[in-house]
């Protein structure tokens, strides 16, 4: 029973200890004071300014345009690598290809952004593309190191599925795509969804990754921050930063409700199917005996 | 009649090919193959040009003749700055994945003896931060703890100090940013693991007169080994490259080489010293990356 205390004081403390620097910054960004220490009262005037300022509007346009691009090929890539990784048990270079699903989960961000550089450097004297550096080498960037997450919940989830029902299609005659689309699709769609806001969120954050694969003119919104948040606290910094966090904070959210649903009317629909078929098998007999006297 | 199985058979090879070809193309190409190049750069020598290196390889006479310059290397050796980084990182990683686990495995137990619905919530709250750029939550530190900020204002109000703390820019405040940024990676594979297990194992301890301490350490521990490992590596091996919190919160003394790293790729363009520097952090964290891979490997396919 001790015990059991001391990891609840120790769950409230963590807990507060992760969220309290983000409430202060995101009541510090309506701090009318331009000194960043000093409470003067509230004011919206910090967000206000943000809208005059172009290039940081410039620089959240491109990010948003990377993120979404980055979701959807991370989710893309993502899956079918979870599907190789849990359906397709042999083939030639398996380890290899496990090895290198999940390592971009833990690799420094300095060495990939760097050896990414390095690569694209490499190709453009090869081969002559990519002539410029920018969106494009953000994008394959935070697609390859989105990918590793993907593959992470999308394989959990694969994992919990219940095969005979792709195996009952293939036997009634469908095609491994047809079933790949029409069925598994479907059903692992919450953790797509997860796993596609995840990479939206992540590749919105990246500044490292970001900073060595950019070029000139393409600079991301957290590389903008990063600037200036260099030079000290501003109150103009706290302000995108409670806007970054309110945004992510929603998806989140979002993530997390949508999947709770799917994953509860999923189990309705299951107990549902179970109760028809129990009690259909409980009728069966009342109804012979009604034909019979019938 | 064909059997659906000789159908399936011969449907297969084309697609199957293709559903792993492309996964495992773009990893070759986007994440092996650049190590290899970053190895090759790492024996070139630095030069006024574009790209910043020169070719450690000409082919003329009919003559091929690769020039590798282990200058670079013999660098790292030789500067004192160097070294210290690399201890400065290994220190700082090994000793934050230590406080993460003191502070995340309780974090993770409590949550597990949470009802159903609080663990929902619960997870939910330690997962928001990790989806949240890093940067953010490290610039959020920097308010609280500069020489005017809140701790200091809060600390002097107590009376505990009449003078405000040098806190920001000295090695507390990496130590500090790195917990607070890496504790939801260990907190969640750590829950993921201390929910499976089954707890008549607990119950039986007890009855055999076990007491909990006895129970926790010689049952709960053993069978959270797992998650201990991939908690620890998601913390230990981001940490040694950690750039941002010791380039924000750090002070001078703050060596860490992903920042040395940094600075000589954007400040001294030195490509060809910043890539040996990758490559020896690298090496180094060649086994606790093969651990991580293991554990995740068997936790993929459900023999974990």
């Amino acid at each position: 029973m001790k015990r059991f205390g001391f990891s609840k004081f120790m769950l409230i403390f963590g807990l507060s200890f992760i969220y309290l620097p983000m409430l202060i910054l995101v009541i510090y960004s309506f701090n009318a004071s331009k000194l960043v220490t000093v409470w003067g009262g509230w004011s919206v005037k910090w967000y206000v300014g943000l809208l005059d300022n172009s290039q940081l509007m410039g620089s959240v346009v491109r990010s948003l345009e990377i993120a979404c691009y980055t979701a959807i090929a991370a989710v893309a890539l993502g899956t079918l690598a979870a599907f190789v990784l849990t359906r397709v048990t042999r083939f030639k270079g398996r380890t290899l290809f496990g090895g290198l699903v999940t390592a971009p989960l833990v690799m420094p961000e300095v060495i990939t952004g760097l050896s990414l550089l390095l690569l694209f450097v490499a190709m453009a004297q090869l081969i002559g593309w990519p002539m410029e550096r920018g969106i494009v080498t953000i994008w394959i960037a935070h697609t390859t190191f989105c990918a590793a997450y993907v593959a992470v919940v999308v394989s959990a989830r694969l994992r919990e599925l219940d095969l005979s029902i792709e195996e009952a299609a293939m036997d009634l005659g469908a095609k491994p795509f047809k079933v790949f689309f029409l069925i598994t699709i479907p059903m692992i769609a919450p953790s797509l969804a997860a796993g596609g806001m995840m990479s939206f969120a992540l590749s919105l954050d990246d500044l490292v990754l970001a900073s060595f694969v950019s070029g000139p003119g393409s600079t991301t919104l957290p590389m903008e921050v990063f600037s200036a948040v260099r030079l000290g606290v501003k109150p103009e910094i706290n302000a995108v930063a409670s806007l970054i966090l309110l945004a992510v904070s929603i998806v989140t959210f979002m993530v997390w409700y949508f999947s709770r649903r799917a994953e509860a009317s999923r189990k309705r629909a299951i107990q549902e199917a179970m109760d028809q078929t129990a009690s259909e098998s409980w009728q069966q007999p009342e109804k012979q005996m009604a034909g019979a006297t019938a | 009649m064909k059997t659906l199985n000789q159908r399936f058979m011969r449907l297969m090879p084309s697609g199957r090919k293709l559903v792993i070809g492309i996964p495992f193309l773009w990893l070759c190409l986007f994440f092996l193959l650049p190590f290899f190049l970053v190895m090759k750069i790492s024996f070139s020598e630095a030069a006024l040009a574009i790209p910043p290196y020169s070719e450690i390889y000409t082919f003329a006479e009919q003559k091929l003749q690769l020039f590798l310059n282990v200058g670079n290397y013999l660098m790292l050796t030789e500067d004192e700055l160097y070294i210290s980084a690399y201890f400065g990182s290994l220190k700082v990683a090994f000793f934050s994945t230590l406080m993460c686990l003191v502070i995340g495995f309780p974090m993770a137990y409590a949550i597990t003896k949470a009802s159903k619905e609080a663990q929902n919530v619960l997870l939910l709250l330690i997962m928001m931060p990790t989806w949240t750029a890093i940067l953010i939550r490290v610039y959020a530190w920097m308010g609280i703890l500069s020489n005017n900020g809140l701790l200091n204002a809060f600390l002097m109000w107590t009376g505990l100090t009449d003078h405000p703390i040098e806190i920001l820019n000295t090695n507390t405040a990496v130590y500090i940013g790195v917990v607070y940024a890496y504790l939801p990676f260990m907190v969640l594979p750590l829950y993921a693991n201390l929910v499976k297990h089954d707890q008549s194992l607990l119950e039986a301890g007890s009855d055999l007169g076990s007491s909990n301490f006895n129970n926790f350490w010689k049952i709960t521990v053993p069978l959270a080994k797992n998650g201990i490992i991939a908690g620890c590596m998601l913390v230990f091996i981001p940490v040694v490259g950690e750039f941002v919190i010791p380039e924000l919160l750090g002070g001078p003394e703050t060596l860490m080489i992903g920042r040395v790293l940094w600075q000589e790729f954007f400040n001294n363009r030195d490509w060809p010293v910043a890539s040996a520097l990758a490559v020896v952090m690298l090496l180094i964290l060649i086994v606790p990356i093969l651990l991580f891979n293991r554990s995740q490997a068997k936790e993929m396919e459900g023999r974990g």
